[in-house]
């Protein structure tokens, strides 16, 4: 390892992109108060939210082959100081987060003027940077206890951020608690798992970790860190039985943060998850493989039944979609409690192409809401002709939820399919075409009201304002662009799975520890 | 087996503080005991970091200024110190926004009390189911 005096001659601005990425939007959001004027704070957002995907970007094609990048922050070398870590498996999630939040922006800054009173824009702005911030950090550091200090940065807008919808229904409020309440426990439970494995290796550094881990074998001491991070990152990530935050933040929460929260937020914690099950245990510590197999995998296929029977049965548009994001949460379960490449190949493709499919419904329904004032079914009646680019674009984020092919769902439902039969578990495969056929229901109620009802009396063709439709209409054909090219998503995927299964190299270990 | 007991008071008081907490927040129906519970929750774990840092016999980890270190001295180890006090800020930050929150609550809905807000939210779904839940027979 070079000495860091030669590090810093050397060091170009190509280097530092790694915490340029998580710098931009955390100084960015200071500056929005500062600014305290909203248009420009808006600007100040949307510039630095798409620097962080230009960066991402940029650092993403250098680790497609498999390859990763390490930084180290303020040139003191790992497993000593903090490690930025990028490799496909985070540029790739890195590349979907700043990449929604860029696309999310636009739509905000038209919608939120109907659900926001104007003095809070500039704050809600501000937060919303620190919460692509705290994902942003959250991804690319390679140091467990950074990822506790991000997480909650992220988790601490998000509240703020749920709770700003309250100026349209007040249980946005209690929405909010509860999530805190969730949230909180869940972080600590996480922050908890983390002290038991400094116990363990003393250290903090994820590689290192896993290192020392492979190096003592299993102990109760590592066992119970792991309980402890499943159960604290489950509680973030919505997993079947720990869910109950969910629904009610996303029905309640502003449409353009509902979109932005079911696109990135649950998407980011089961990335911990995956670093954490596979790039900091091993699958070789058997413990970590039983508890995916039997307990996880169950979970995911119960989400995946019970809360598609539940989306079936509401009334209220938004609520559905929540609801659906549980189900499909099991999907990517699934594919982790398969642990072969295939399975994660399936899960971390799933996380994206669900990602953008969701941040298009998400959006739809905030353009639906726009003009109806609210998502109830009966609200919504015939607005395939009064709003048809909307409508459309909701159907094909539909299509794509159930996995019709030719859209980006069906892609990796076919890969976890695949994942299934490699495995010779053929039931699992069986219950993955069921449970789309619940999907078909739950999206075939939206398409009924939108096209089969008449729309109100004296309804008059109003579509939404560009600034909504353009960032709808691009999730929407994107949800078709990588439907048709999957590859460029499942090649990625698979990089990011093998670099997860495969052993990182060790870092070499300090004396005296 | 009195050693083992003794010797761990620091993690046996970690248990109590931490499962008296999670039981507050679980057990109690009032929104602000619920945070004061979440904040016995956090201060458990700053109890834990902080145990975990201490090495028998070791003194506060400040090395003389002259940098004459006696390698015979031990130290104890300050770095899960260091992490609490991020854990700290995170645990005010939590409570702050916990209670600016319930301070809201109570605007809205006049009253902190848990059952109160369900029963509150309870009449406010039946109501929409009355208004919009005619495509499903009235109830959704």
């Amino acid at each position: 390892m070079a000495t860091s005096e030669i590090q810093h001659t050397a060091l170009t601005l190509h280097d530092q992109l790694p915490i340029l990425q998580v710098a931009i939007p955390l100084l960015a959001a200071p500056l929005c108060v500062l600014v305290g004027q909203r248009h420009a704070a808006w600007w100040i957002a949307f510039i630095s939210s798409f620097a962080a995907f230009v960066i991402s970007c940029l650092l993403l094609v250098q680790v497609t082959d498999g390859s990763y990048i390490s930084y180290e922050i303020g040139g003191w070398a790992p497993p000593l100081g903090i490690e930025y870590r990028v490799d496909a498996l985070n540029a790739f999630m890195l590349f979907l987060v700043s990449g929604i939040a860029t696309l999310i922006l636009p739509f905000a800054s038209a919608s939120i003027g109907q659900e926001v009173p104007e003095r809070n824009h500039t704050l809600l702005y501000s937060c919303f940077l620190l919460c692509l911030t705290g994902l942003l950090g959250v991804l690319i550091t390679g140091d467990a206890f950074n990822v506790f200090v991000f997480l909650e940065i992220s988790s601490l807008s998000t509240y703020v951020l749920v709770a700003q919808g309250a100026y349209r229904d007040k249980r946005a409020l209690t929405a909010a608690y509860d999530y805190l309440i969730m949230g909180t426990i869940g972080a600590t439970f996480f922050v908890i798992g983390l002290g038991f494995l400094y116990m363990a290796t003393g250290t903090l550094n994820m590689a290192d970790i896993a290192a020392r881990i492979a190096e003592q074998g299993d102990n109760r001491t590592v066992r119970a860190a792991f309980a402890f991070i499943l159960v604290g990152m489950g509680l973030k990530v919505a997993i079947y039985p720990l869910h109950h935050w969910l629904p009610n933040a996303y029905t309640f929460a502003p449409s353009a943060i509902t979109a932005f929260l079911a696109a990135t937020a649950t998407k980011v914690a089961i990335y911990v998850w995956l670093r954490f099950m596979f790039g900091v245990f091993r699958p070789d510590f058997l413990f970590d493989v039983y508890t995916l197999q039997f307990i996880i995998l169950p979970f995911g296929l119960i989400a995946m039944f019970a809360a598609s029977f539940v989306a079936i049965f509401q009334r209220d548009f938004k609520r559905m979609l929540a609801y659906s994001s549980i189900a499909q949460i099991g999907y990517m379960l699934l594919g982790i409690g398969l642990i072969s490449a295939t399975g994660l190949t399936a899960t971390i493709s799933h996380l994206f192409n669900h990602g953008i499919t969701k941040a298009a419904l998400f959006m739809g329904v905030g353009a639906l809401v726009f003009y109806s004032g609210s998502s109830f079914y009966d609200r919504l009646e015939g607005r395939g002709r009064t709003m048809p680019w909307t409508s459309a674009a909701i159907v094909i984020g539909g299509l794509s939820l159930i996995g019709v092919p030719g859209t980006a769902g069906f892609v990796s439902k076919w890969v976890l399919v695949q994942a299934a039969f490699e495995k010779g578990w053929w039931p699992i495969a069986a219950l993955i075409v069921a449970s789309s056929l619940l999907a078909v229901i739950y999206v075939w109620r939206v398409i009924e009201t939108l096209y089969l009802t008449a729309p109100a009396e004296g309804a008059a063709r109003r579509e939404a304002p560009l600034p909504m439709l353009i960032p709808l209409w691009i999730a929407a054909l994107s949800c078709i662009y990588f439907g048709f090219d999957g590859v460029f998503v499942v090649d990625i995927a698979r990089t990011a799975a093998e670099g997860l299964l495969t052993s990182p190299t060790p870092l070499p270990l300090l004396e005296g520890n | 087996m009195w050693e083992f007991i003794v010797g761990h008071l620091n993690y046996w008081l970690f248990c109590v503080l931490m499962m008296t907490g999670l039981y507050i927040v679980v057990a109690r129906g009032n929104l602000v005991k619920k945070i004061v519970g979440l904040n016995i929750f956090q201060t458990a774990v700053f109890m834990l970091y902080i145990s975990m840092g201490k090495i028998a016999g070791g003194t506060a980890p400040i090395f003389p200024t002259d940098m004459n270190v006696d390698p015979n001295v031990v130290y104890s180890n300050p770095l899960p110190h260091v992490l609490i006090l991020t854990a700290i800020v995170v645990g005010i930050a939590t409570t702050s926004l916990g209670l600016a929150l319930v301070v809201r609550i109570r605007e809205e809905y006049d009253t902190i009390e848990e059952e109160d807000i369900l029963h509150i939210e309870r009449d406010i779904v039946t109501a929409e189911n009355q208004s919009h839940g005619g495509a499903m027979g009235g109830r959704a």
